[in-house]
Parts: structure tokens; sequence; C-alpha cells
């Protein structure tokens, strides 16, 4: 008997098991713990969120190993850590220690101003950001298995994650309507490779599993996501830094669900106590904005 | 025919769009009333503390647990272990089957595998003769039958990877992911 391993269908295969689900950073093994009781579909592991990344300052890096492991070991959900853009020691190291999924993330300094990393490589499936089809398709040219749309993580502002969400579903909305002659030309000018072009518009909708991140911060926020179109939503800082993270988990889970529901989320918009407190992306200057970081 | 897929969490967009290649109706199932009216039940692949939760949150529990009794349901990974008497851990399950079930039991998302399975049945009900490529996702195993549960599928060294017991099927495995509609067949025929 022939077994398989790390095949591009298992790769893509775990993504579309999150679909419809929340996906949240977690910084302690108590921490992944509530995030899995609240029904996370997935852990984030990392050793700040991007909401103290940006307050601190400073090389942003992976996550120690130990902690990584100590969080695997709290849960039974698959468990996601991040590298640096470009660091693909960082993801051997990851890929060693067993996680599930490594994000590839603007969030930490990038390592390499030009590469990403060569995702086919690994056995372990990648998520990579991207703000529009052009970066998507170039991340799963490399390998990626599944992207997010970036937002500005670590400010609890959608409006970000909303533009770029629109950007790429516009743009697929776009390609539904072109003669497969314009198809070069699209790929040309978005920078995309031709035959992730070509799937696209065959299949009307990324080729792989694609979730939002990056400013989320409420259940209508997760559900707005949802409605425009993506899979899925991650969550950073904005369950741990608000008032109930418990709650507010469990609220979004809900919310994610019952997208289309506008009675079961004003329910579960109810008492939640404070959101994260949030940054303003449009009054924000250009230096601290992540979402460039990205090639 | 109107087969539903609960849509709580996980890959059910994949089995709409297998039943809707075998020209079913298919709908999607996140509330007790969106029971009414279908004929069979399947539970998609996801992560099983998330869709047992959701179950709970939403009342879904005794009417899934009811349906159960009429009607055919299958479940495919998390599925199947939403669907079993036993997980060894403190989760919501509708013990429904007769099957003691181990998650995670291959290991990690780098030990997950694709592999080709010899299923009898399959081949009686569908008259195919070819080996059915199985696709593992952190999967789950069937540790053990008891009951009226038998033994659908196994891995070469011996570990249950799909159960039936009447109208009801797991598989710790996801034909959904696949291009090969034998098993929706198989299950529609249970559901007739």
């Amino acid at each position: 008997m022939e077994v398989k391993t790390g095949t591009w269908t298992e790769k893509k295969g775990l993504a579309q098991m999150l679909k419809g689900g929340v996906i949240m950073d977690v910084v302690t093994p108590e921490h992944a713990k509530i995030a899995e009781d609240a029904g996370a579909c997935a852990v984030m592991a990392l050793e700040r969120v991007p909401a103290d990344i940006r307050a601190n300052g400073g090389v942003a890096r992976m996550s120690d190993p130990d902690l990584i492991l100590k969080i695997m070991d709290a849960v039974s959900i698959p468990v996601m850590a991040k590298c640096r853009i470009g660091h693909f020691v960082e993801a051997q190291i990851l890929e060693a220690i067993g996680v599930d999924y490594i994000d590839e993330s603007e969030v930490l300094t990038p390592a390499d101003e030009e590469h990403h990393i060569l995702k086919h490589n690994f056995k372990v499936p990648f998520v990579c950001g991207c703000r529009n089809i052009g970066e998507a398709l170039r991340r799963i040219g490399e390998g990626a298995a599944m992207i997010r749309t970036k937002g500005e993580a670590g400010t609890g502002d959608v409006v970000e994650a909303v533009r770029h969400a629109r950007a790429v579903m516009g743009s697929i909305r776009q390609l539904q309507t072109m003669g497969d002659e314009e198809l070069m030309a699209f790929a040309k000018n978005n920078g995309a490779p031709y035959e992730l072009v070509k799937e696209t518009k065959e299949l009307g909708r990324m080729p792989v599993v694609n979730f939002a991140a990056g400013g989320v911060a409420t259940p209508a926020d997760a559900a707005l996501m949802m409605q425009l179109g993506v899979d899925g939503v991650f969550v950073g800082s904005g369950i741990f830094k608000s008032g109930d993270p418990a709650k507010r988990a469990a609220a979004i889970v809900k919310a994610v669900t019952h997208y289309q529901d506008a009675s079961i989320l004003a329910e579960v918009s109810k008492n939640l106590g404070e959101a994260m407190v949030g940054r303003n992306v449009s009054q924000m200057p250009e230096a601290d904005k992540i979402a460039g970081r990205g090639w | 025919m109107k087969i539903g897929v609960l849509a709580l969490q996980g890959d059910f967009a994949e089995h709409i769009a297998m039943l809707r290649k075998l020209n079913v109706e298919a709908s999607e199932v996140r509330l007790p009333e969106h029971l009414n009216g279908l004929d069979g039940l399947i539970i998609p692949g996801g992560e099983s503390t998330t869709i047992g939760k959701l179950a709970v949150a939403y009342n879904l529990m005794e009417p899934l647990k009811q349906f159960g009794q009429r009607h055919a349901i299958w479940g495919t990974c998390a599925g199947a272990i939403f669907l079993s008497k036993d997980v060894s851990r403190d989760q919501p399950l509708l013990g429904l089957m007769d099957i003691k079930v181990k998650r995670n039991a291959f290991g990690r998302q780098i030990d997950s595998f694709e592999t080709d399975l010899d299923i009898p049945e399959l081949k009686l009900a569908t008259g195919s003769t070819l080996p059915y490529h199985a696709v593992f996702i952190r999967a789950p195993i069937i540790e053990s039958v008891s009951g009226d549960a038998k033994i659908l599928a196994s891995v070469p060294d011996g570990r249950i990877v799909a159960a039936q017991q009447g109208h009801l099927l797991a598989t710790s495995f996801h034909p959904e992911l696949t291009g090969d509609t034998r098993f929706h067949e198989y299950f529609l025929s249970l559901a007739d």
C-alpha cells in the first residue's frame, strides 16, 4: 500500500477543515484552553499578540519553540505558529516541532525583503497574507495552501481587512466576466502567475481557502468579513485584549457560523464588555503599518 | 431526495458540491428547524470540539439524535467523532453509533496521508472494482465497534477507518475532498 504525506491535497485539505471557523491568537497554554473551550477551530501560538508587538517595537521573531510545544500539549485542535517572511530556517524549526500550519507573517519583522519562502519544499502547510489577488496568487505559486487577507494587525480597526477582502473578491468577480484571451494581460497587470489566474477564473473563487485577518474585534466585524465572502476569520489581539476574552471568543465563533442571521448576531453581540481599545488606521503614520510587508 | 449537511463549521460546502454533482438536492443545517423535510444528513469534517459546542449552543443535540433514529446520517472525520459513543475525553457527542473513536490517532498534520483502501461493500454497492483513494487529515481511528456496528474499512495494520450501523455511517477519511463520488452514492443508497 502506497502512503503519501505532505501532498497538496493534504495541505489544502486541512485549511478546508478550518472553514467556517475562527482561528485565535494565544500567548499561553491557558489562553489556548480558553480559545478551544470557546469553539476556536485552531489557535495561533505566539509570544505576543500583534497589538503588543506594535507597542513593544524592536525586531519581532518566531516564538520560543518551548512555548509553542506547551500550547500544542494544552489543546486538541490544530496549532499554527508564525515565522518571518523569507526566514526558511524558522520554518524548518516549526516543521521539526510538528506545528500543524505555518503562518509566514508580515506581523513579524521580515527576514528577506525580496523573497518569500519556497513553501513547496515543506511537508507542513503554510498560510500567507495578501492585500490583493496578485499577492495571493504569488503566494499560492510559492506553495501557500491557505491565504488570509492581511488587514492591519493589532489595530482592532476592520477597515483594512475590508479593503483587502473587497480587492480580492472584486478581482475574482472581474475574472468571471473576462474572456480567456484577456487573462494573460490580467496576470501581467496583477503580477500573478498565469496558470493560477486561469484556475481562479474557472473555479470562481480563490484556489485555496481564504480567511480574513487583521482588525477583527467584534462578532459584527467577523460576520461582515464572512458576508464579504471569506471562508473564515483569524482574530488576533481582538480577543485577549478585550474585557472578557472567553465570552467574546465564544460570541465571535457563533457569529461566524450564523453570519447571515442578524437576530442571532444581535443576541451574541450583547453584553460582551469592553472591546479592545484599538487604533484608528487612517490616523496612523505610514511607517507604523505592516500590511505593506510582502512582495 | 433531499440531504442536509450540518453547516456549523468545517468543509460542508465540499459535501454540498458532491451531492449536487450527483443531482441531489442539498441544504445547509445550522438550526433545528433546518432538519425538517430532510431524508438524510451529512456531518462534515472540521473540528469536532467546535461543531459539538455550536450544536449544544443552538439546541441541536436532541433533534439530531432523534433524526438519526429514523434517517441516514454520515459523519466524515469530525462527523464520525460526533456520531460516536466514546472519544475518551469530555466533549459533546451524539452517541448514535456503537463505536469508540480516538482523535488525531495518526499524529499531527505532517503525518496526514493519502492511500488506497479496499472496501468490499463499496465495490458491491457501486459495481466498481477500483480501489478507493482515501484522504486522511489529522484523522481519528475507530478503536472498536460494538453492538450492531460493523467494520467497513481498515488500513493494512488493522486500524478501523470506516464503520456502519444500519443507516448510520462513519469514515475517518474525507470522500468530499476527492473527485470520487462512490462513497456519497453509497450513503444515498442508505438514505433512500
